[in-house]
């Protein structure tokens, strides 16, 4: 398979192209997704080629618009239905929560929900309290639900092709901050398996277990920390759930030490899901104390200057290796 | 019970028991607003100014016109295009300024920003980035005013957008239900986002949404800033009589784009220079000098004050300090011994 470089955006618009020419029952509902190519540009061109009735763009409605691709989903199409902020999911909670994580179990097995809702998370781009929030921790929470939150080009096409092809409801978390990121993308049937961590750099001396943009954050730090002779091992779990625990609990009894960056909030946070996993299962590996790098317990501010100090950075990460090593 | 309003024209001036001194001041808020938005934007385009800034330019009459018929004591709620109307309710251009910029001399100590612009003294319950987000918080402020039997309104403005939202249908309802004082004012300016709003609509008959409610819906040209005053004060002397809410749905044309820096690539220039032919602060410019209200000279004096006091607005904000670092974790919560807890747990 060819690779190139694309960029974040590219390669998610990609894997739509390839799944609504591949599939007719694929189709993508969202506000200014078809005329207008997408708030973030993610869905350009989809309207030339695949016409109205398969690239809908809405009124400003989340739980009416969720909902029919709950209902649609349910009834045979594969609906890929764009939400502009990951805030704005919590308008449409009781359709994802209540009507399609449940349907399967609730109905015996025989309701299928193949149904993914893209959208994006993060923070550091001035957007303030409403606009910068990283809410997977709320559908991690919960049973039914595929969770994903990919932190390079060829993760985010390969999961998300992943994702339309499950029966499953998907919730496809992008970072608002890496769009333009560039990386290496497999042509055509690239597909990232569901639950499958993936090593983003091989190392000794630390553990770090990053998702979305903290994933680019402890690539950095890691480079700095090798100037300084530490030697770290990323795992980036690209499904949060379900977890892929056994290459985390891999990594960490190789290295025994421990570091957790995730940019949703601390509390409950998917830190601290992680770190209870580890300790269940691999307690006794470790040599120092696990560390978590997190959002802080905040909204987040608008001001620049604190909006930085509110959720991780490189040097906080770096600051929790250094700590351990 | 839904109708459209005409135009208040040349005598009828009259009959609306403003004073002269009341018309003039229109215009001053107005040109006030237009002068803020239209400096904001260049603040923004010099890079001094993080997120997103939407401006509220060619939409004034709707604030100025809306707030003019409340009182003091009267609650609004308002949008991410709420500088207009946090302006028109009185609120300070230093410190709208300051907040805008991130400092901690602004209204919410620059931890809001632009789109979360709010002061609970003098009845702002909060710009709002959600759309929609405002409709359930003003609805619950009349619900307060006939809890308590004070008789304060509240009024809610909204863009045509949040008129989809399932939130305005549930509140309706119930703002109906239990006559509650609160006025739904909802700006049509033609725009939600990247999409002409026309397209979003199954019909354009937007003031019949009250209608299965059960209380009186009205559409008006929202350029015309005394027809505006005078719906709204209509709607709002009901509410206060306990005769429940009024939508109003006010028409306009957002003459910049959704947010500043709007590429613009969905719609021409000959429509947009089209609209600007309505521009409703010009068009009010002309009509007091039209109707002898005011002279060049008394608007010439009116237009240097409020560009100086734009000018200070900038000078301030752009001299006050960002907040200290430990800011991060002030205000978390309202109950000090809550956010004390807070504190403790974080180390
Ligand atoms: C619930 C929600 N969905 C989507 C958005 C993104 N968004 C911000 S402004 C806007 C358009 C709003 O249109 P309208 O209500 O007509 O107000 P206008 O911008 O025209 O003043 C959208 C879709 C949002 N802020 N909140």
């Amino acid at each position: 398979m060819a690779v190139r470089e694309l960029s974040y955006r590219d390669a998610i618009k990609e894997a739509l192209f390839e799944e609504m020419r591949r599939d007719p029952n694929v189709f993508c509902i969202g506000e200014d997704i078809a005329r207008f190519g997408g708030p973030m540009k993610v869905t350009e061109g989809l309207l030339q080629e695949f016409g109205e009735e398969r690239v809908v763009d809405t009124p400003i409605a989340e739980a009416g618009f969720v909902g029919i691709g709950v209902g649609a989903a349910m009834t045979g199409l594969r609906p890929v239905v764009e939400v502009m902020y990951n805030d704005f999911l919590l308008l449409a909670m009781d359709q994802i929560i209540n009507q399609a994580a449940k349907a399967s179990y609730m109905f015996g097995g025989k309701c299928k929900m193949p149904i993914v809702v893209r959208t994006h998370a993060g923070a550091g781009r001035g957007n303030a309290a409403q606009h910068s929030q990283s809410l997977w921790m709320l559908f991690v929470h919960l049973p039914g639900v595929i969770v994903m939150a990919p932190s390079t080009p060829a993760d985010a096409k390969g999961l998300l092709k992943s994702a339309i092809r499950a029966d499953s409801p998907t919730l496809f978390f992008e970072n608002k901050l890496i769009y333009g990121m560039k990386g290496p993308v497999p042509e055509g049937e690239h597909l990232v398996p569901i639950g499958k961590a993936d090593i983003k750099r091989r190392g000794k001396d630390v553990t770090i277990v990053s998702t979305s943009r903290m994933t680019v954050f402890a690539l950095g730090a890691a480079e700095k920390l090798a100037a300084e002779g530490i030697d770290v091992e990323i795992v980036d779990p690209r499904t949060l759930k379900p977890l892929d625990l056994d290459t985390v609990l891999e990594s960490v009894r190789k290295t025994k030490r421990v570091v957790i960056v995730d940019e949703g909030c601390r509390t409950g946070g998917f830190t601290a899901e992680v770190a209870a996993r580890i300790m269940d299962e691999a307690l006794d590996y470790l040599d120092a104390p696990m560390a978590r790098v997190a959002t802080e317990d905040t909204p987040i501010p608008y001001c620049r200057k604190l909006e930085l100090e509110a959720f991780p950075q490189e040097r906080d990460i770096i600051a929790a290796v250094k700590k351990l090593a | 019970m839904s109708k459209s309003v005409n135009a208040v024209d040349g005598e009828a001036i009259s009959d609306l028991n403003l004073t002269t001194e009341q018309l003039v001041e229109f215009y001053e808020k107005m040109y006030t607003i237009q002068r803020f938005d239209t400096e904001t934007a260049k603040l923004y385009q010099q890079n001094l100014i993080q997120g997103a800034v939407h401006s509220y330019v060619g939409q004034e009459a709707v604030a100025v016109g809306a707030c003019s018929a409340l009182r003091q004591g009267d609650y609004i709620s308002s949008t991410h295009r709420g500088h207009g109307h946090c302006l028109a309710k009185g609120l300070d251009p230093k410190r709208m300024l300051a907040e805008i910029l991130g400092r901690r001399t602004g209204y919410c100590k620059g931890k809001g920003g632009s789109m979360h612009i709010a002061d609970l003294d003098r009845g702002i319950l909060g710009a709002n980035g959600i759309v929609g987000g405002g409709i359930g918080v003003a609805t619950g402020a009349a619900f307060t005013a006939r809890y308590k039997k004070l008789d304060f309104v509240s009024l809610c403005f909204f863009g045509d957008g949040a008129l989809h939202q399932g939130i305005f249908h549930e509140c309706a309802d119930m703002a109906s239900l239990w006559k509650l004082p609160v006025i739904y004012l909802s700006e049509y300016n033609c725009f939600a986002e990247f999409t002409h709003s026309v397209k979003t609509f199954p019909h354009l008959n937007l003031e019949k949404r009250a209608e299965p409610y059960g209380f009186p819906g009205y559409r008006i040209d929202g350029n015309d800033v005394l027809l505006v005053y005078k719906t709204v004060k209509q709607a709002v002397d009901r509410a206060r009589r306990g005769e429940g809410p009024a939508l109003i749905v006010a028409t306009c044309y957002r003459l910049e784009g959704h947010y500043i820096g709007d590429p613009l690539t969905y719609r021409t220039r000959e429509e947009t220079e089209e609209a600007r032919t309505k521009e409703p602060v010009s068009a009010y410019r002309r009509r007091l000098l039209k109707n002898e209200i005011a002279g060049e000279e008394i608007l010439w004096k009116i237009e240097a004050k409020v560009q100086k006091t734009i000018q200070e607005a900038i000078d301030f904000a752009l001299s006050s300090p960002e907040p200290e670092t430990d800011e991060l974790f002030t205000d978390v919560y309202a109950t000090p011994e809550i956010q004390t807890l807070l504190l403790k747990g974080k180390k």
